[in-house]
């Protein structure tokens, strides 16, 4: 080996070293921050911080109308954003055209998904709150959040029905089906836990969303439940901004446990939609 | 099939018909809701603009584009909240770049395939926190240790939503330029290594300035998603709307676009000056992402029409 290809390894191993330590110190960095917010909740946790109101200002008591707040919006964004995401999806893998109104659709996605969170929140104050008279309620929150979420699950979704072989609408196109017959019964069984993935990593970012609901749903404090579509209701990720920036003398623990549960969820949702997609490419054939 | 009943031609004919209809009903309502992101674009547009352009008429142009942001007397400068949103933009740019970067060539380029597939799902943690998680531990732990290793008044300033913000654009950044990186025909390399570059030597030379447009892309949208970031700014910047007249604007408290719009929407009267005001830096927060996308959009398009060139 003569001197400069020996110089030239020892430039690799420096640089390789370097790329390694920033790549392992990001990771490390991410993990100890999800560490230190499990080691510091997990004393806040109990079955009255779960399942109780919180009393005396929020200083006391649980946070289940958080909880079951944040669980109403998801679940409210997943019904209007899965069935028209995944229309849109399935009109661009299978129907849409390679002309300028495609490439003006996918702009359009491309665009959604890059509008400022608080745009959304401005928006739904706009349009669902004052305009459609919604008031501040989960109903105007959850039609945000679904606007803001539809990108995600477009763009995921449609991957997902690319994904399967055009060979598979081909024989089912020949052995007489339809073409919606074949989307119905071939390409959306293949396609579905990628598109499963995709909507639970979407609404994984709507649960965690704060200034789209801060002027279109969320409320600072209720004593009691929400009972319908119309009511305005606490949720989790506004609940922590609450009592960490608005409560003067707010305990700690409480802070940490708020941060807690809101991460298990959002973890809990990333999760299934890891296990979703690893089982998938596991029974995969083709 | 259960039913026993055999239909005759007449009935044949009318099923046939009949599915005929739904298959095109479908079709037709498929087709709306795949226009239908361009429908929201423009309603977005069409409401922030409709509150927002009246402030252009009740607020003087040399008003709205002054140092001083005080609405409680009149005071609509929104000069230094785009400052602020520049600022720490930049800072956290200069913080996510290197990083993502080098992160996303070590996850494609040289880390083994189990490392890959241990670091992925952990950088996608990352883009699932919440922000509202980011702007707490700001609060709770960055702050007070920039404070005291800084020697400052005040823990919350740019800086430490410039690092936080960095947190955010980081995976976009991996995430998009690992894609580019990964999607370098392996001939590419083969031939660097052939004619005997070295690994570090194909990576800089021939891998980077292939996958150079995908990777800007990834830069391009990270820097898109810092500026429109809302909560963690608004916790650990400090809320102050002041001018950035210097870099030393880096330790100081500052307040963004964004984080005006969050902290004081809650509190104004509908159709208000300053509830039009705040709707104007809306238009304007919305105008930023869409530019910041379509240059995205355009270069991610120029890459696959060289590449189709290439194939062809």
């Amino acid at each position: 080996m003569n001197h400069s290809s020996k110089k030239r390894m020892v430039v690799q191993k420096v640089a390789f070293a370097g790329m390694s330590l920033v790549a392992s110190l990001t990771v490390v960095f991410i993990i100890l921050i999800v560490v230190y917010i499990f080691s510091m909740g997990a004393g806040a946790i109990s079955f009255e911080f779960i399942f109780s109101a919180p009393y005396d200002g929020m200083r006391s008591g649980g946070i289940l109308p958080a909880i079951i707040g944040t669980f109403y919006l998801t679940v409210g964004t997943a019904v209007l954003a899965v069935p028209l995401g995944l229309g849109a999806a399935i009109y661009l893998s299978e129907y849409a055209p390679d002309n300028q109104v495609t490439r003006i659709i996918r702009i359009a996605i491309t665009n959604l998904s890059g509008i400022p969170s608080v745009v959304y929140g401005l928006f739904g104050l706009g349009l669902f709150v004052l305009f459609l008279r919604l008031g501040t309620s989960i109903l105007a929150a959850s039609m945000t959040l679904a606007i803001m979420t539809l990108p995600v699950i477009i763009s995921t979704a449609e991957e997902a029905l690319r994904a399967v072989p055009q060979s598979f609408r081909v024989v089912s196109i020949s052995l007489g089906g339809t073409r919606l017959q074949t989307i119905r019964k071939i390409v959306l069984p293949e396609a579905m836990p990628g598109i499963l993935t995709g909507v639970i990593l979407g609404l994984e970012r709507a649960a965690g969303e704060t200034a789209p609901i801060m002027f279109t749903g969320a409320a600072f404090f209720l004593p009691q439940l929400p009972t319908s579509l119309t009511d305005a209701t606490m949720a989790l990720p506004y609940h922590l901004f609450v009592i960490a920036t608005q409560v003067p003398g707010m305990p700690i623990q409480i802070q940490f446990g708020t941060a807690l549960v809101l991460l298990v969820f959002v973890l809990g949702m990333n999760l299934i939609a890891s296990i979703i997609r690893s089982r998938a490419r596991a029974k995969r054939q083709w | 099939m259960d039913t026993p009943f055999i239909p005759g031609p007449q009935q044949r004919k009318a099923q046939a018909i009949f599915s005929q209809a739904i298959e095109i009903l479908i079709t037709a309502v498929v087709k709306a809701m795949g226009y239908s992101a361009i429908v929201f674009v423009i309603m977005i547009f069409y409401f922030l603009m409709s509150e927002g352009i009246a402030a252009v008429g009740e607020v003087p142009l040399s008003v709205l584009f002054s140092a001083r942001w005080y609405p409680i007397e009149g005071y609509y400068g929104i000069l230094p909240l785009i400052g602020g949103s520049l600022l720490v933009t930049v800072g956290a740019t200069l913080f996510a770049v290197p990083i993502g970067l080098a992160t996303a060539i070590y996850i494609s380029e040289i880390a083994p395939r189990w490392m890959r597939e241990v670091l992925k799902p952990i950088i996608e943690i990352l883009a699932g926190l919440p922000s509202v998680v980011l702007g707490f531990i700001g609060i709770i732990a960055l702050a007070p240790q920039l404070r005291v290793l800084l020697d400052l008044p005040t823990g919350l300033t740019a800086l430490a939503g410039s690092i936080l913000l960095g947190l955010i654009a980081i995976p976009t950044i991996v995430s998009v330029a690992e894609d580019a990186l990964d999607s370098v025909p392996r001939s590419y390399r083969d031939a660097a290594l052939a004619i005997g570059a070295t690994r570090w030597q194909t990576i800089m030379r021939v891998t980077l300035p292939a996958a150079r447009s995908g990777v800007l892309t990834g830069v391009m949208l990270g820097v898109g998603r810092a500026i429109g970031e809302t909560m963690t700014v608004m916790m650990v910047t400090g809320n102050a709307p002041v001018m950035v007249r210097s870099l030393s604007a880096i330790l100081m408290p500052t307040r963004t676009m964004t984080a005006t719009i969050a902290a004081e929407m809650g509190e104004v009267a509908k159709g208000s000056v300053h509830y039009h005001v705040l709707f104007l830096i809306g238009v304007i927060l919305f105008l930023i992402s869409l530019i910041v996308n379509i240059i995205a959009s355009a270069m991610v398009f120029r890459v696959k029409k060289r590449a189709e060139r290439i194939l062809s």
